[in-house]
């Protein structure tokens, strides 16, 4: 089986990779690239472990060919703190302690930034409805749910006083 | 396996025809990569469908709405002049998977996966849809009622690939919604899933009805005999009551483990008034 060349962006570089054609964008991210961020679930799309963004859409990489990447702009785990500076997301789940084992926790951040640049005051419902895609075992979800609501109260707050 | 992203129709067409081995048609690959993975399918070629423009956009037209194959649920949810013509059938594409799924999953891809309960398939029957079909020979618009044969099936042939689906244009006064019963609250395959369409004249009376059912049969089923019941009347009880009788009547459902074959039928009766009242509502009756 001769690879697919593939040039995408990840996290605002520009990334070329060769993969093969049944291979999915989570095992390019995980196995060629190293970027062992978004985790491998159930491989069904049902668990959100493996959750990136692919032009701005939340998406779970395991639905998705490496190939199908070609020309794409993907947003991954990695690219969310600047530097060591971490985005509020993280700040707040590690002062809610919003995360057990962590293996959801990636897939959650991404998919709770993704709800927060859509809907940047939502309801608990809201909250609870937009990250319904993404599994956790250990916590209940609460702390999770509450980290969210706190960081949108702040990043609200800090865009008003700016 | 070969992968390969054709830029038209005509060549996403002439490359299934061509193929010996199994070939399939990958839209948002959200049924297609989970069947891939687990080995129940093997194909030897999968043809991307996203890089042909058609299949991207939802273009409004004088004859109503064109829905490229390719487009995702997030997009449906997003067009403010789609939701507001048919908000039974964008609702129903919005309840298939969770907000990840919407960023892939299509119409055209529920539809073609024809699975008895698809969710946005029932809109579709109930709001007259219809399917472009694009073949290595000849171009050819089917209803989409037509489209599932049975479970995991369809009437496609050899080389043909559905293109886009037709919405048709709104009378005044008309309105249509869709309701699943699941056991959860969210991300779970419907038990019975019932779309309601209708159009109402200036006094409130029903002119025109279609109502279709899900996951109660084989096959998405259309239900004239329910349509029947709510034209000529201003949707008050006796109608709904023969709305919903006829409903029940028309279930084959299955016994599974999410539901038994009276409980299925039961609700298919109860949802349908339920969504009827809803889609009467949205159709600015009082």
């Amino acid at each position: 089986m001769s690879g697919i060349h593939v040039t995408t962006k990840i996290n605002g570089d520009v990334v070329e990779y060769v993969c093969d054609a049944d291979e999915t964008l989570l095992d390019v991210l995980r196995n060629r690239l190293g970027l062992t961020g978004a985790k491998e679930g159930c491989s069904t799309g049902d668990c959100g472990a493996c959750s990136v963004t692919l032009d701005g859409r939340l998406t779970c990489s395991c639905l998705v060919l490496g190939a199908e990447a070609d020309g794409a702009e993907i947003g991954t785990i990695e690219g969310m703190a600047k530097g060591e500076e971490l985005h509020p997301l993280q700040r707040k789940f590690l002062q809610h302690a919003a995360l057990q084992c962590g293996i959801c926790t990636p897939g959650i951040l991404v998919a709770a930034k993704a709800l927060l640049e859509h809907n940047p005051k939502p309801t608990e419902t809201e909250v609870r409805f937009g990250l319904a895609g993404n599994l956790c075992r250990c916590t209940g979800y609460d702390k999770i749910v509450r980290a969210v609501l706190d960081t949108a109260e702040e990043m609200h707050r800090s865009a008003r006083g700016a | 396996m070969r992968y390969e992203r054709p830029s038209t129709m005509k060549q996403a067409s002439a490359l299934l025809a061509k193929e010996k081995g199994k070939a399939f048609v990958l839209a948002g690959g959200t049924d297609l990569l989970v069947r891939l993975r687990t080995g129940f399918i093997e194909p030897d070629l999968i043809v991307d469908i996203k890089r042909i423009v058609a299949t991207r956009e939802i273009q409004s037209t004088a004859a109503g709405f064109r829905i490229g194959a390719a487009v995702t649920g997030a997009e449906l949810g997003e067009h403010a002049k789609l939701q507001k013509a048919w908000p039974g059938v964008v609702e129903a594409a919005n309840l298939i998977g969770s907000k990840q799924v919407q960023g892939r999953c299509t119409m055209t891809g529920n539809l073609c996966n024809a699975s008895p309960a698809a969710d946005s398939v029932p809109a579709l029957v109930a709001a007259g849809a219809k399917a472009v079909i694009v073949g290595p020979k000849a171009k050819r618009t089917i209803p989409v009622e037509q489209v599932p044969v049975a479970p995991g099936r369809t009437s496609l042939r050899k080389g043909e690939i559905v293109e886009s689906i037709l919405l048709p244009k709104r009378p005044a006064r008309s309105g249509d919604a869709y309701l699943r019963f699941i056991p959860r609250t969210e991300m779970d395959i419907a038990v019975v899933g019932v779309a309601v369409s209708v159009t109402l004249d200036a006094k409130g009376v029903c002119t025109d009805a279609r109502v279709s059912l899900g996951a109660v049969a084989p096959t998405v089923l259309l239900v004239p005999e329910a349509a029947k019941a709510l034209i000529g009347t201003k949707m008050d009880k006796a109608a709904l009551d023969g709305l919903a009788k006829a409903c029940s009547a028309a279930c084959q459902p299955i016994d599974d483990k999410r539901g038994t074959r009276e409980f299925r039928i039961k609700v298919a009766g109860v949802l349908a008034r339920r969504a009827a009242q809803i889609a009467r509502r949205r159709a600015g009756g009082k």
